[in-house]
């Protein structure tokens, strides 16, 4: 069982001070080649990070946001494009294979999906042997054995006896996670990097993985960067929030300072599109589906929009906005955002209670070349002929 | 929040039983579910992956392929001429009326919808004429235009290959072909679990307000019951093939009858209100080839009881609008949410 606490109240002055594992101005471009000839993929720019000993540093934003390549740039999946990945202060160059082995005793990535991570041919024993054996954390068979049950106990999967000899098919997807987190954790990390480590589980498990992840930072000093959509999820665990965009930061704070006082507008959207639980419900209240329009989406990596990258999705955009790329303020301490609203004097604009995000649906609908939307007109024309179908529906297979 | 208004009684659900025939024997996927969904209602349908959601909504609209076989009960169809139509004993043939035209879905994944080396036009044409055969294959594409602008996208994306359309865009895509001709149900498996928040917001404000427009009833899958809260009339819980709670979305919210809706309730991190210690669900979701003989939650149950190691209980009715399946409702029992036990404080871990 784990036995975590929920720490908003106290700040721990020791863990703020030590870097583990930070990025400076890291970017990574990719070369895509396509039919027009070949083009760049500016997929991260300018990306700042630490994450310090015994905290939890979230990183949120759409799909496509550039989340996952900031995880793999960390784990030298990828050389950067520019920019510096320093481990304990020290500059990592870009290397692979065994020369990467003492990164990897350090830094660990856990990835979106247990299933595919773990190699289903062989028991635990051997996927938690076999982690120790390589990093030399264990030696004889003995040792080994005494180790795995550590490591199964310390991801609480008890008795170890029950899981040392399944497979991973017999276990379920939480489990699974488990004994993933389990293989990290063999190598005694000082840095996890978990890639969306819980949206492949079902929901009733999901809890159990994030008061473990919390279990480790809090008893064991680790250092987490937890890769989430789920602004929910990420402030129930985590200490800081890193909000991405189009591949940029555009808001970073305390966990509850972002929530509660999002200080860019891509931040509101994002919490004002996320369910809650327990809203919505009261008479009065707006639901969150209530007209809103077309909310767009993120905008190509080729070719991003000049300045801001928000700005054609921003309902407050200025002339600046769509010139000059928006600086870095703080906003107050630890808490800061690239938005010029704030340069203008108009942050206040990020207070009111209803933001109109959306393109009202007329509009969209005109720049589309659609001169209606009513949608009975369109089905009325459409069902003309009701009754008379003769042959199957198209593409209606379960 | 606005509820709807719900009409005349849409489809009526009496004990329906789906089996998978596996070379291992039957597995029980939905077991003796029952309800009534009216028109113009949204009824949500939650629970754990594999307790059956998928299955029953696919036998809901008689589109389930073998090896599933719906082995009992009866879905009751009331049609607006006032002709009520039992869909179990209906041959594929005699259903072809009704599909599309009445009854429709978005499944769980676009991408297995849609044809990968299709223009989405052509799509939309194949469906059009085969509906109506006498439609020129010009004014199909141009109503197939008219078709995306209802979810609000541009008409232009009928030259578009759906790999060359982001999810969110596919998936709404979906969405206007199944409402093509005018449904009086469409039934949403997961529609928006492949898409973000923002995107889910686009598509969830642009179904309702179609749903607004046209009136159609809706029953809407996911595991996301605080999407659920946010969008459904009534919500049906899941649990082992068996509905173990149906009611009012802010009654089983609210003062949930069956210790599993409170879990799941509890299952959700809030975003606003004050941070709590939570705990998942303990141990897992039971092996439908090896029920228990009773309750097939107590395993996890917190409030498990002896009566519920034997006795399976029914899903009967519990308060005015309420129907639960649990022995704690039974008369002289103290009700699920009160008391000193409480499936998230409580219980170590079964794991
Ligand atoms: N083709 C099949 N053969 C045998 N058993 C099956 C088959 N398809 C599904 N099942 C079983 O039926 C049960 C219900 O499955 P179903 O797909 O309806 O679940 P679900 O609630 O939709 O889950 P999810 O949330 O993962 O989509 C599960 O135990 C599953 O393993
Ligand atoms: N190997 C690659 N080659 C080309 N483009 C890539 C590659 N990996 C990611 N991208 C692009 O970089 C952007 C960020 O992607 P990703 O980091 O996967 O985002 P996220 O994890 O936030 O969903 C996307 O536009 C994606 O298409
Ligand atoms: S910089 Fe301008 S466009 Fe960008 S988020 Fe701020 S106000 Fe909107
Ligand atoms: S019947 Fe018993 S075991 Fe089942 S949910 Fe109710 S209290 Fe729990
Ligand atoms: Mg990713
Ligand atoms: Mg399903």
């Amino acid at each position: 069982m784990t036995t975590t606490s929920t720490r908003t109240e106290q700040p721990r002055q020791d863990a703020e001070r030590e870097v583990v594992l930070e990025a400076r101005d890291v970017t990574k471009h990719f070369t895509v080649r396509g039919k027009k000839g070949s083009a760049v993929v500016r997929a991260v720019e300018g990306i700042d990070l630490e994450l310090h000993r015994g905290e939890i540093v979230a990183m949120v934003g759409e799909s496509g946001s550039g989340k996952t390549t900031v995880a793999r740039l960390l784990s030298l999946y990828y050389p950067t494009t520019g920019g510096e990945i320093l481990l304990e202060g020290k500059p990592v160059s870009h290397v692979t294979g065994r020369k990467a082995l003492t990164y990897y005793g350090q830094v660990q990535l856990l990835f979106q999906d247990p299933f595919a991570s773990l190699n289903a041919l062989k028991p635990i024993r051997h996927i938690l042997g076999r982690a120790l054996k390589i990093h030399g954390k264990a030696r004889g068979a003995k040792q080994v054995e005494q180790r795995i049950h550590e490591l199964l106990t310390r991801v609480n999967l008890t008795p170890p006896e029950q899981y040392i000899d399944k497979y991973p098919h017999e276990l379920s997807g939480g489990q699974r996670q488990r004994i993933v987190i389990a293989r990290a954790l063999a190598v005694e990390p000082r840095v996890m990097l978990g890639d969306e480590p819980i949206s492949m589980l079902d929901v009733s498990i999901r809890l159990d993985v994030l008061n473990l992840l919390k279990k480790l930072r809090d008893e064991e000093g680790l250092a987490l960067l937890y890769i989430t959509h789920d602004i929910a999820s990420a402030r129930y665990i985590a200490d800081r929030i890193n909000v991405m965009y189009a591949g940029q930061m555009v808001e970073g704070g305390s966990s509850e300072e972002v929530i509660h006082d999002p200080q860019h507008p891509y931040t509101r959207l994002l919490l004002d599109s996320s369910p809650d639980p327990g809203r919505g419900l009261e008479g009065d209240q707006q639901s969150l589906f209530d007209e809103v329009g077309d909310l767009g989406e993120p905008p190509s990596l080729i070719t991003p929009p000049k300045g801001c990258r928000f700005n054609p999705r921003c309902p407050f955009a200025m002339d600046i906005c769509n010139e000059k790329e928006p600086e870095k303020v703080e906003v107050s301490p630890g808490h800061w955002a690239k938005c010029w609203l704030h340069q203008e004097g108009r942050a206040d604009l990020l207070k009111q209670r209803n933001i109109q995000f959306g393109v009202p649906i007329e509009t969209a609908a005109a720049e589309a070349g659609i001169d209606t939307v009513n949608a009975e007109d369109i089905l009325d024309r459409t069902v003309a002929l009701e009754g008379e179908t003769t042959a199957d529906l198209g593409p209606f297979q379960p | 929040m606005t509820r709807r208004d719900v009409g005349d009684v849409l489809l009526e659900v009496q004990d329906l039983s789906v089996d998978y025939l596996t070379l291992n024997g039957a597995v029980s996927a939905v077991s003796h579910a029952s309800f009534t969904l009216r028109r113009g209602e949204i009824l949500g349908l939650a629970g754990e992956s594999g307790s059956g959601k998928s299955t029953l909504t696919t036998a809901l609209l008689r589109l389930q392929r073998s090896p599933a076989v719906t082995v009992g009960g009866k879905v009751l169809y009331h049609g607006d001429d006032g002709t009520v139509t039992d869909l179990v004993p209906r041959t594929d043939k005699e259903l072809l009326h009704l599909r599309w035209n009445k009854l429709a879905i978005v499944m769980q994944s676009a991408m297995d919808a849609l044809n990968p080396v299709k223009r989405l036009g052509a799509q939309f044409v194949d469906v059009l004429r085969q509906h109506d055969p006498r439609m020129s294959e010009k004014a199909a594409l141009e109503r197939a235009g008219d078709l995306l602008a209802l979810s609000g996208i541009p008409r232009d994306r009928v030259d578009s290959f759906p790999h060359e359309m982001s999810g969110g865009m596919r998936q709404r895509s979906l969405i206007s072909l199944a409402l093509a001709c005018d449904p009086d149900l469409v039934v949403m498996d997961e529609p928006t679990t492949a898409v973000d928040v923002v995107m889910q917001r686009t598509i969830m404000s642009q179904v309702l307000r179609l749903q607004r427009e046209l009136g159609f009833a809706i029953v809407f899958v996911t595991h996301d019951l605080s999407l659920l809260l946010e969008l459904s009339d009534r919500l049906a819980i899941m649990y082992a093939g068996k509905v173990v709670e149906i009611g009012p979305s802010t009654e089983l919210y609210h003062h949930p009858k069956h210790p599993y809706t409170k879990a799941l309730r509890d299952s959700f991190p809030p975003l606003y209100a004050p941070l709590v210690e939570m705990r998942g669900i303990p141990g897992t979701a039971p092996d439908l080839m090896n029920l228990p003989d009773g309750c097939a939650f107590a395993p996890r149950c917190a409030r498990a009881m002896d009566l519920c190691l034997t006795k399976r209980p029914e899903l009967v009715q519990v308060s005015e609008k309420v129907d639960a399946a649990c022995h704690l409702n039974d008369p002289q029992k103290e009700p699920v949410g009160a008391g000193p036990s409480d499936a998230r404080s409580e219980n170590g871990h079964a794991a």
